[in-house]
């Protein structure tokens, strides 16, 4: 099943959002895109809390609007954690919690009180009155309430922009682990790079209230006519399994589609899904496999793309074993090497970074 | 009973029952006024406001033609009776239960009520359960304000009360007869009474509710 979206909005301001949207329904949907483009008031638009009329949204088998009718919002299963944080300050933390909760018919329960609780890392502020709770407290009850809600369907609108760097720290984690834990798709609105390498699945990219593109992340984070492949810091972000360790170097060998990494360190354990950054500035390219070299991550790919950097730089689209890596070299070296679609190269990568 | 203490009571009796229907009908008027984006809106906040700024005897006057017997509201036969007088007040303190009401409401925002909303509470169940607890300052403010301003009332209830012992005689009233009569006295004590009880009124409700604010900054 998928979730299929359709919004219009129209407002004076000249502001329109006009979107098609359909996205596998599970994981995390990042959607990213510049101030303003909408990315709020897509999601309001999926609450229910705007009003769209003409749209049509379809959370797998539940049609929450429809040719005129739409579902209000108190009746939509979902949650939705707002940026700026949300508590209900007359109720303590268990108040807010149970707010939801006793709200829900029970068998739309998607977490347990104490499983929530446990998540979210709570169980000693359930007593506490809100106002006096940190905002990294406090957005992580707002995400234990939202959970416990029953939602098929988690909203989340830039949660960690109103914290500072400590706070987001130590939320991220959470994060995490609630992508791995629960089965239920998350739209997750974001400003930040990092944020989104880590916890995306698939991404949508807006612009001036049109989806300008969407698919899965790596897919997209490697497309070359999308912007997110043109600046300094464009990188790959690919899951690999770790397959191994080399005690005597302290290494980690970590296995995907197209070969093997070579990781400094022995942290993950053996088994563990990681995901892991290659940045395309680190890439390098060359027509035979060199072994005399410092590089330890050398394997075979294929050029699929390439694309000009102004002024002097060439980026180019490879695969190896399914997977796709950029990399960013000079245009001199794309003509020396006579690069063009469907070369085969060995890609060199100087670091890869492990996400956490 | 003794003719200051019926005063007294009147004066209480009036300002509860003309707080309580004001809460009772302020309330969702105020809702209203926080929520809607009709465009006419300001025009039902400066009717709301009209008592704050025409003499009580203005007030008085027409409220008087309206109640008397050839006004539209003549066949309740209202003037000079304690009904009337409850009919008037409720007029005359109206903005002072709105107003704070309204700001109240403005102040807890759409944010908290809409999600209130996405954890499955119904306008009617949202409104109970978050606008009106997060709203409460204001309530206190209201029905503060409200009682205090009634109690204090003096030209309105000259021009359709009357000054009726045991009907319409209110404290005001009561203190403004005894400085003609030149009982400055007996004044002094209706005067020391009413500014004690409202002082002690007014403590209470500041220690129930110390974030209680009057005015809002």
């Amino acid at each position: 099943m998928s979730i299929e979206a359709r919004f219009t909005i129209r407002r004076g301001r000249g502001f329109t959002l006009d979107v098609r949207l359909s996205v596998p329904d599970r994981g995390v949907t990042a959607i990213v895109g510049p101030s303003g483009c909408g990315k709020t008031t897509l999601l309001r638009a999926m609450a229910g809390l705007e009003r769209t009329p003409g749209s049509y949204f379809r959370v797998g088998d539940d049609v929450w609007q429809e040719n005129g009718f739409s579902l209000p919002s108190h009746h939509r299963a979902l949650g939705y954690v707002f940026q700026e944080i949300c508590l209900f300050d007359h109720l303590t933390v268990r108040g807010n919690l149970e707010y939801g909760r006793k709200r829900v018919p029970a068998d739309r329960r998607l977490v347990s009180f104490d499983r929530a609780v446990e998540l979210l890392g709570i169980r000693a502020l359930l007593d506490r009155r809100t106002d006096g709770l940190s905002g990294g407290e406090s957005q992580r009850v707002a995400i234990a309430r939202a959970l416990l809600a029953g939602p098929k369907l988690l909203l989340m609108d830039e949660p960690l922009a109103s914290l500072d760097m400590e706070s987001k720290d130590e939320i991220i984690p959470f994060l995490e682990r609630l992508h791995r834990r629960l089965e239920i798709p998350v739209f997750y609105v974001s400003h930040q790079p990092d944020e989104v390498a880590r916890l995306a699945d698939h991404l949508v990219l807006m612009e001036h209230g049109r989806i300008q593109a969407a698919g899965p992340m790596n897919e997209m984070l490697t497309r070359v006519d999308l912007p997110l492949a043109r600046n300094r810091h464009s990188a790959a972000v690919v899951e690999a399994r770790v397959t191994g360790r080399d005690e005597h170097f302290q290494l980690t060998r970590l296995g995907f589609p197209g070969g093997e990494f070579t990781l400094p360190g022995t942290g993950p354990a053996v088994g563990e899904i990681v995901r892991l950054q290659v940045l395309a500035r680190d890439v390098s390219l060359s027509l035979e496999p060199h072994t005399d070299t410092s590089i330890l991550n050398i394997f075979p790919a294929t050029v699929t793309e390439l694309a000009d950097q102004p002024p002097a730089q060439v980026i180019v689209r490879l695969e190896s074993g399914g997977v796709t890596f950029l990399s960013s070299i000079t245009r001199k070296s794309a003509a020396l090497l006579n690069l063009e679609p469907g070369s085969r190269v060995w890609a060199q990568i100087k670091s890869v970074a492990l996400i956490q | 009973m003794n003719p200051e203490l019926t005063a007294l009571w009147i004066t209480f009796k009036l300002a509860g029952i003309t707080t309580l229907i004001l809460l009772l009908f302020g309330t969702p008027l105020a809702w209203w006024l926080a929520r809607t984006t009709w465009r006419f809106k300001t025009l039902v906040e400066a009717v709301v406001a009209l008592p704050l700024v025409l003499p009580p005897t203005v007030l008085g006057f027409y409220l008087l033609v309206a109640l008397g017997p050839r006004g539209p509201l003549g066949r309740f036969s209202l003037t000079f009776t304690f009904a009337g007088l409850v009919a008037g007040s409720v007029v005359y303190s109206l903005p002072f239960v709105v107003q704070p009401l309204e700001g109240a409401f403005t102040a807890v925002g759409r944010r908290p009520l809409e999600a209130a909303a996405t954890l499955g509470a119904s306008p009617l169940d949202r409104f109970f359960t978050v606008a009106l607890p997060l709203a409460r300052p204001g309530f206190l403010t209201a029905a503060v304000l409200g009682f205090a301003h009634t109690v204090g009332e003096f030209g309105v209830v000259l021009m359709i009360g009357g000054n009726i012992p045991g009907e319409t005689r209110v404290l005001s009233i009561a203190i403004y007869d005894q400085v003609e009569m030149l009982q400055y006295g007996r004044a002094h004590w209706l005067a020391g009474g009413l500014l004690l009880l409202s002082f002690l009124m007014l403590l209470a409700v500041y220690s129930l509710n110390r974030r209680f604010v009057l005015v809002r900054p």
